[in-house]
């Protein structure tokens, strides 16, 4: 029953939060907008745990949260937009047919996931199931060489960060 | 029947190696001339251009050489197979026998003369080369007519004269006039080329898939034989299509508007070469128009026909090239009359001579208005032999020659045929001898005519305007190729003399060609036959008698001719007769017999109505404004609509991506 | 192991009330790609977008007691964390190209 609580609670909190940042009255400003997605990615959080992937909850606080939220701060902060260079956001055609399609889809998709999913509830974990052993034992045999390949786009990511915002556009 | 044809033109034919070149420099000198013309400096252009035909000239004499010391068959080379299917065979390939080599000589001779002729005439023109690159083409097009091997390189040499002839009348295109004058001989030349076309299609499919021309004379004889009607068709096409090239009736109107061109073409095109074309396609088929009575006599009489209505008709006009334009279609008539009547020998000798003294004619008449600054009024003329000497004494000796006065070329070959219509016997008397007082009384129009201009330009009094008269002069670059026409002029009957003498060298010559037989009738007049299929289908009396009368006849007319003009004309300006304007004769040949308006009121007025129609509401209204503009409004608004997904805005892209899965998903499941 | 996570591991909540929430949250994050001007919002919607994505997958994971779902996910934070990097350092770019980071102003794909 806690447990039930606990997921509606970080469920609805991190569904509120995300719609903060894309509703546009919260969204107006991006730093309202980013601190928004901070929350939401705490409350995210919470589900990693409730779904027994420890490791991955702490890595979502400390890269999410921690890393890229800061650097979109950071970047908020540098450009400092002022509401002329942030623009007026124009209400268009297109916007409201994309979110009714967007809408249809999500709907549907629930309706077809939880009827082929059904309510069972999930069964209990194994005793080694989301611990940092488990998941290095993975990582480091059968997943070597993609993991590997991450650390090298990681360095072609800093690389091209780097070289595209000392570059002036022409 | 295919592979024994081939066999013997295998036999037939000796190989010229040099036979193409003569085609292709002309084409080499168009060619320069017409891609790089524009840089080249004026000698550089006058080089290639007259030295093209200069050096086609000298290889056609080796060339034709060659084929006298042959003792019999022709010459011939075959570059390549131009397509084959089935029967079907073609190949570009170029054949020189003795008809071909008269043509050839007086072609690439008389256009030489032109072409240097021209390096005066168009000395101060800004189109200088294209000039010559036209003239060239138009030399390339001209002997692939002539050394084509089979109708088909014929035809498209005959196309090509057409295109330049085009091109050269409407040389000075920015003057309305002389542009449309250039559609109108391209659009009535397009009506013969269709007749001409459609007629070698018949042919092909009577001939065994071949258009050759060695190998043409045996469907003619079978043709003769199994196909007489079809024959004949084949034959009046051909006729039309020699009417449109050749300006006889009833499309002879675009010759005289093609005089809008400058002068030295209209000496070699439409004087000496082109318009000649006819007569040698004619000619060329020979075998053919024998085989058929029918089209023989309507060759005939739309020959004589033609002659005497444009004798008539020259004898009002007063603008110089267009006495000599009226003249040339009616000395055209008189070689096709000739080959209505069966005198083939006849119909080459006077086209050759007619090329001399005509060529002549107009390039006096060229130099007479380059002398007068485009003056082109022979009311305005007059005394121009006091200052045109070498063109005056040219001049003379070319009227003299068509005149018909005895020892000048034109007398010899307009007499043999007249000699011809008057004893042939391929059909009764009487139609014959309409025939022949046709072509008579021509020729008595002919010297009056001729020597009219002649007393109106170079005799009398000089009535333009002083200025120009002290201006007027002759050139040396122009000079030289007059005295030689003039004396080709004079002396080019010679290949011909009458028959009683036994020395006309023209018909030994082309026997091998035209293939006539030699006989004697029962009292021992020899005769000539024609022979088709082994049947006489022609016999010619050559009675000595006979001939010297006619040829006192006709001097005899000629010099009525002359004598009256002389009357007539050669007086102060203050004398000269009054045109008789009002007189309804006059009126008549004035306007041309009304034919332009007669064509107007029934071919083109209807045509272009029809046209308007077919325009304003067909095409316009249906075709346009439904069927082609309908549509694209249409999907013009459906693509004002679609263009605000079309908006470089990615997000609205995206928007489209989504909306795409939305369907699918809930179409699928 | 302690207590509270070993009793949490006894869940009574059902697979499809994760994947539904995962689609809301991608629902989200979509609509804020396709409707929002500013580039560095949309930006974020994108890590909304990935947050949906490793939400499934550790679900899945979970469901069927198979650790790969854990991999793929921080394969996802990680090149989610480079697409930042590079993703900022653009509008940054653009920044200073056109003194806006409003998407509408980046036209270079028109005509």
């Amino acid at each position: 029953m806690l447990e039930q609580i606990l997921f509606w609670l970080l469920a609805g909190g991190a569904i509120l939060t995300a719609a903060m940042v894309v509703l546009p009255p919260v969204g107006r400003n991006p730093l309202y907008g980013a601190l928004s997605l901070i929350l939401s990615f705490f409350f995210i959080s919470g589900l990693y745990v409730l779904l027994v992937a420890h490791v991955m909850a702490v890595l979502q606080v400390l890269v999410y949260a921690g890393a890229i939220m800061v650097l979109f701060i950071f970047v908020i902060m540098l450009l400092n937009l002022s509401d002329k260079e942030l623009g007026q956001s124009r209400k268009t055609t297109a916007q409201f047919i994309g979110v009714l399609a967007v809408s249809a889809i999500a709907v549907k998709a629930i309706m077809v996931v939880s009827s082929a999913t059904g309510s069972k509830a999930l069964m209990a974990a194994d005793a080694g199931f989301g611990t940092v052993d488990g998941l290095a034992d993975l990582l480091f045999r059968q997943f070597l060489f993609p993991f590997e390949l991450v650390s090298i786009l990681l360095l072609v990511a800093v690389i091209g960060a780097v070289v595209l915002a000392k570059r002036r556009l022409t | 029947m295919q592979t024994g044809n081939a066999v013997e033109s295998a036999d037939f034919f000796t190989h010229a190696e040099l036979l193409p070149w003569i085609v292709l420099l002309p084409l080499l000198g168009a060619a320069i001339n017409g891609l790089f013309g524009k840089r080249m400096s004026k000698g550089a252009v006058t080089f290639f251009g007259v030295g093209s035909v200069v050096a086609a000239f000298v290889l056609s004499c080796i060339e034709v050489s060659r084929l006298a010391e042959l003792e019999s068959g022709a010459l011939a080379s075959t570059l390549w197979t131009w397509f084959s299917s089935f029967e079907l065979h073609i190949d570009i390939a170029f054949s020189l026998d003795q008809l071909s080599a008269v043509l050839l000589l007086v072609v690439t001779g008389v256009g030489s003369l032109i072409h240097i002729f021209s390096i005066g005439y168009m000395r101060s023109d800004e189109g200088y080369w294209k000039y010559f690159s036209y003239l060239n083409l138009f030399m390339f097009s001209m002997l692939l007519l002539i050394l084509g091997k089979n109708l088909l390189v014929l035809f498209v040499g005959w196309e090509g004269v057409g295109l330049c002839s085009y091109l050269l009348i409407g040389f000075w295109f920015k003057d309305m006039p002389k542009a449309e004058a250039g559609q109108k001989a391209f659009v009535t030349n397009r009506v013969g080329d269709l007749a001409f076309l459609i007629g070698a299609f018949i042919l092909l499919f009577y001939s065994q898939g071949t258009l050759d021309f060695h190998e043409l004379k045996q469907t003619a004889a079978s043709m003769h034989t199994d196909q007489p009607v079809e024959l004949t068709i084949v034959c009046l096409l051909f006729l039309v299509g020699a009417c449109g090239k050749s300006a006889q009736i009833p499309l002879y109107v675009w010759l005289p508007d093609a005089m809008a061109g400058p002068t030295p073409v209209s000496a070699l095109i439409h004087a000496a070469t082109m318009v000649t074309a006819g007569v040698y396609l004619m000619v060329r088929t020979n075998f053919m128009f024998s085989a058929s009575e029918t089209a023989m006599t309507v060759v005939a009489i739309v020959g004589a026909a033609t002659a005497l209505m444009a004798a008539t008709i020259a004898l009002v006009q007063n603008d110089i090239k267009k006495v000599l334009a009226y003249s040339t279609v009616s000395q055209i008539g008189f070689m096709v009359a000739a080959v209505g009547v069966g005198g083939y020998v006849a119909a080459v000798f006077h086209l050759m001579t007619h090329a001399f003294f005509k060529a002549c004619l107009f390039l006096g008449a060229g130099s007479v208005i380059h002398a007068l600054h485009h003056e082109q009024d022979i009311r305005k003329m007059g005394a121009l032999k006091k200052k045109l000497k070498v063109t005056r004494w040219s001049f003379l000796i070319s009227c003299l020659a068509i005149a018909g006065i005895p020892l000048f070329s034109g007398f010899f070959s307009k007499d043999e045929i007249l000699f011809t219509a008057f004893t042939t016997s391929h059909w009764g008397a009487d139609p014959k001898m309409y025939v022949f007082g046709m072509l008579l009384l021509a020729a008595f129009c002919t010297a009056f005519y001729m020597f009219r201009l002649y007393f109106l330009t170079f005799e009398g009094e000089y009535r333009g305007d002083k200025h120009t008269w002290d201006h007027a002069h002759e050139e040396t670059v122009m000079n030289i190729p007059l005295m030689v026409l003039g004396f080709l002029a004079a002396a080019g009957g010679l290949l011909g003399l009458p028959h009683f003498t036994h020395a006309h060298f023209l018909h030994g010559w082309l026997q091998p060609v035209l293939g006539f037989v030699k006989g004697k009738a029962p009292d021992g007049t020899p005769l000539e036959f024609i022979q088709v299929g082994g049947e006489n289908a022609f016999t010619y009396v050559h009675d000595t008698n006979t001939e010297l009368m006619l040829m006192g006849l006709s001097v005899l007319v000629a010099a009525i001719g002359i004598l009256l003009a002389w009357r007539l004309y050669k007086r102060p300006a203050s004398e000269l007769p009054k045109a008789p304007v009002d007189a309804w004769w006059h009126r008549l040949l004035s306007n041309k017999y009304y034919v332009d308006e007669f064509y107007d009121a029934t071919i083109v007025r209807p045509l272009r109505g029809t046209a308007n129609l077919l325009h304003k509401v067909v095409d316009v209204g249906l075709i346009d404004g439904l069927l082609v503009k309908g549509p694209a409004k249409t999907l013009g608004k459906i693509g004002d609509g679609l263009r605000m997904f079309q908006n470089g805005d990615v997000q609205a892209y995206a928007t489209v991506v989504v909306v795409g899965m939305a369907a699918a998903l809930f179409f699928i499941v | 192991m302690t207590p509270l996570l070993a009793s949490m591991s006894q869940t009574a909540i059902p697979l499809s009330w994760y994947l539904a929430v995962a689609l809301i949250l991608f629902a989200i994050g979509t609509i804020g790609v396709l409707t929002r001007r500013n580039a560095l919002v949309v930006l974020m919607s994108v890590e909304i977008l990935l947050n949906a994505v490793n939400l499934t997958f550790l679900a899945f994971a979970r469901h069927h007691d198979n650790m790969d779902g854990h991999v793929v996910t921080f394969f996802v934070i990680a090149v989610a964390a480079a697409e930042a990097a590079v993703g900022l350092a653009l509008v940054l770019g653009i920044f200073r190209h056109n003194r806006s980071v409003n998407v509408d102003s980046m036209t270079a794909l028109r005509n």
